[in-house]
């Protein structure tokens, strides 16, 4: 579950020694846009010692690294990926041969220093018209693939547009990219909100990224964290229906029925599974047995 | 008649101030205070000496004190707070009696009692008459309440009163009255406003502090003290002014009607009481524009002095019906007692002002502090200075736990069922361990440079010398 994708810069010590209390599912601890080039090696080296030493309980781990095209991306992978970060995040995607590479050089980085291949997941950052068009490719490029993120920022201005706060303009991408991941079996996440203060526009921004089919948002800042947790999190409607769901599922076994149905409509295979889901983020957001 | 004397030289000369006399000073133009030095120069100039200064703080303005201590103009000093700058010194030992620090509550009650004797009272006044009726709330320097300078004013021998804003007689809306009032003096700037009062006080942005003050204000939602009636003091600080905004949004939604609000007051304080969270400010001290507007005009915002704010010895004081007091701490143990009096290398920067006084008053006495500030933990195995004993400290929270002090059961009962992240003080030492590592505690001389007074007049702990 990554209802939230916080990013914190790599070179901010303060905010790395805190990253885990601020109430975002995963943590980007971002090597890329954050720092500029004259710090890319410190911060590397903070990054790697916070991997070390804190204890990030309780919260998964992303490293953003930087582009396949610089020349940080392999130096930010051997110093991170030996101490396991949950998630690599590459930017600028734009085909599947980036994820071949990136997964080739993970892999070679994994087998010189005897870790088990294929634990540290890939969530690549899509951010580019052509990236948008290949989405699917991307998607089923490896099986360390574990979602989608659309970054409308970059994209847009790829695109010739202007971003507004409506986002007419990255509805295109915003479909393409999650009916790719769903294709492809993984999950989406939406391009963060950068109004630091308008959380009205946060909300619905999150609000209609919900409705598109995404699960998870990435945020900026830290304020915005519980906004886009509450939009993601199953509501106690979604939460009492699906406990109905599996109550007319036992009900239906224990009477011996075939079909079951609730509220007067057949309970098939999505709903069951969407109802799964529900209990199974119910659980892992507020504790306790659903 | 008239009490108007030319100058504070002349004020000097009159009230018969000699070698060995104690003066009292009042800190409400805080930072912006020209009348404490503009005094004490004069008194260096009249060739007096083995001057005792009983102020009710001592700020970073006041940094010519120390070479005045080192002339031997200053021998004593007694204060409830004292900045870096002449805390610092006063540290390496550069005066040979220990400072006294006392409470904001101690401090008045000490006057009153007549335990410590002033012999002239120089009281900064934004505005008076030539009798002597005076006020912090109007006059270019204005800084709303003198509440600290009540008992000054009723006990000194001498009442000097020095203003900037001299009106004719009578002012009617005086927080000083006359009768105590012996002299006064007329200059053209007790100090500087910049430094009086902020501008705006902001609050905090920083994640970490507001995770903080959303634990605290759903600790006083779970302690059950959050109900109509309820009476709240909290510092200006980041996460405790936090705390108070995120308090106003659930107050109003819950329409819940509090009784009254104290501390040092600021606009925040303001927006609670005008948004119906309170009945009434109890305001001993401005920080703030807003707060002095307030004060000003309207009359729910109430001048307290320093003795009905948290004098133990009073018939009664406010702090005694207090239900929550957030703090700040610079160092807590793992007995709850805090230090706020000195700093991670030992130097005095701090003072308990009202901090213990609260801390015995309130039903739940909370303190809020990120569990590592810079490289320092605020978790030790024993605090520095005891400046509030633990016995008076409720519950500890921080960005990654709550710690409840465990004679305080019934809280950690209430806290748990809220599922609120407690945890024990010896848990949150472990954490700050594994982030900062053990570092080299700071060495300490044997030489005491000050004693730590309780409210109850007991010396609570001893400030030591710091070796360089």
């Amino acid at each position: 579950m990554r209802r939230t994708m916080l990013f914190l810069p790599g070179n901010n010590a303060g905010m790395l020694a805190n990253g885990d209390i601020l109430g975002a599912d995963s943590i980007i601890l971002d090597l890329e846009d954050a720092v500029s080039p004259d710090q890319k090696d410190s911060a590397r080296i903070l990054v790697r010692n916070a991997l070390k030493y804190l204890n990030y309980r309780g919260c998964e781990v992303i490293i953003r690294i930087n582009d396949i095209e610089t020349p940080y991306w392999e130096d930010d992978l051997e110093a991170v990926l030996p101490l396991k970060p949950d998630v690599i995040m590459p930017t600028k995607v734009s085909g599947a041969d980036y994820i071949h590479r990136l997964a080739a050089k993970m892999t070679e980085i994994e087998e010189k220093n005897g870790m088990e291949v294929g634990k540290t997941l890939i969530i690549p950052l899509l951010e580019t018209t052509l990236g948008i068009e290949n989405a699917f490719e991307i998607a089923k490029a490896d099986p360390r693939m574990a979602a989608l993120y659309l970054g409308a920022e970059d994209y847009t201005a790829d695109l010739r547009c202007k971003r507004t706060k409506e986002g007419t303009e990255i509805f295109y991408a915003r479909t393409r990219l999650v009916n790719a991941a769903r294709a492809a079996g993984i999950e989406a996440y939406d391009t963060p909100w950068t109004d630091v203060d308008d959380m009205e526009g946060l909300q619905k921004d999150t609000e209609l990224a919900k409705a598109l089919g995404y699960t998870g948002k990435a945020v900026i800042n830290p304020r915005h964290v519980d906004v886009v947790n509450a939009v993601f999190s199953p509501t106690e409607a979604e939460i009492n229906y699906a406990k109905e769901v599996f109550a007319a599922i036992e009900e239906g076994k224990r009477l011996g029925k075939g079909a079951v149905s609730l509220r007067g409509k057949m309970i098939d295979k999505p709903i069951v599974e969407r109802a799964r889901q529900v209990l199974e983020n119910a659980r892992a957001i507020y504790g306790g047995e659903f | 008649m008239s009490k108007l004397i030319n100058s504070i030289e002349e004020a000097i000369r009159v009230t018969g101030l000699k070698d060995g006399m104690t003066i009292s000073f009042h800190h409400h133009l805080r930072n912006g205070d020209y009348v404490l030095n503009m005094v004490v120069d004069a008194i260096a100039k009249a060739g007096i000496k083995d001057i005792t200064i009983n102020a009710s703080s001592i700020h970073e303005v006041h940094a010519p004190l120390v070479d005045h201590i080192k002339s031997g103009v200053v021998t004593g000093l007694e204060c409830n707070y004292m900045g870096a700058a002449v805390g610092k010194e006063i540290s390496r030992g550069i005066m040979k009696k220990p400072v006294i620090f006392r409470t904001h509550g101690g401090r008045p009650s000490d006057i009153m009692t007549g335990k410590s004797h002033i012999d002239v009272a120089f009281i900064a006044a934004p505005t008076s008459d030539d009798m002597g009726n005076c006020t912090g709330k109007i006059g270019k320097s204005a800084c709303g309440s003198l509440g600290y300078a009540f008992s000054d004013a009723e006990k000194a021998d001498k009442v000097v009163v020095i203003t900037d804003n001299l009106v004719p007689y009578p002012l009617t809306d005086f927080s000083i009255p006359e009768i105590y009032v012996d002299y006064v003096v007329s200059v053209d700037k007790i100090g500087d406003p910049k430094g009086i009062v902020s501008g705006t006080t902001k609050i905090t942005r920083d994640p970490v502090g507001l995770k903080i003050a959303r634990y605290a204000v759903e600790c006083i939602q779970a302690s059950g003290l959050l109900k109509d009636g309820f009476s709240f003091q909290t510092g200006a600080g980041g996460a405790s002014l936090a705390a108070a905004a995120y308090l106003k949004d659930i107050m109003v939604r819950d329409n819940i009607k509090g009784s009254y609000v104290m501390g040092g007051i600021t606009g925040y304080m303001v927006d609670m009481l005008n948004a119906g969270c309170f009945e009434a400010i109890l305001d001993v001290q401005c920080f703030d524009l807003k707060a002095v507007e307030s004060i000003r005009t309207n009359p729910k915002h109430r001048e307290v002095s320093g003795s009905q704010y948290a004098s133990p010895t009073a018939k009664s004081c406010a702090v005694d019906g207090l239900d929550v007091v957030i703090l700040g701490a610079t160092e807590i143990d793992m007995d709850f007692n805090v230090n706020v009096h000195t700093d991670s290398n030992g130097y005095i920067m701090g003072g308990s002002g009202g901090h213990s006084d609260t801390a015995a008053g309130a039903k739940m006495a909370m303190i809020v502090a990120p569990l590592v500030r810079a490289r320092v933990p605020i978790v030790t195995k024993k605090v520095q200075c005891i400046t509030t004993p633990g016995s008076t400290i409720d519950v500890l929270v921080t960005q990654r736990g709550i710690a409840v002090n465990p004679a305080r059961q019934d809280l950690i009962e209430k806290f748990k069922a809220a599922k609120l992240p407690v945890v024990t003080i010896e848990e949150l030492y472990d954490k700050a361990m594994e982030i900062v590592g053990n570092y080299q505690p700071v060495e300490l001389g044997d030489r005491v440079v000050a004693e730590v007074v309780y409210r109850d007049g007991t010396v609570i702990d001893r400030i030591r010398q710091v070796i360089e």
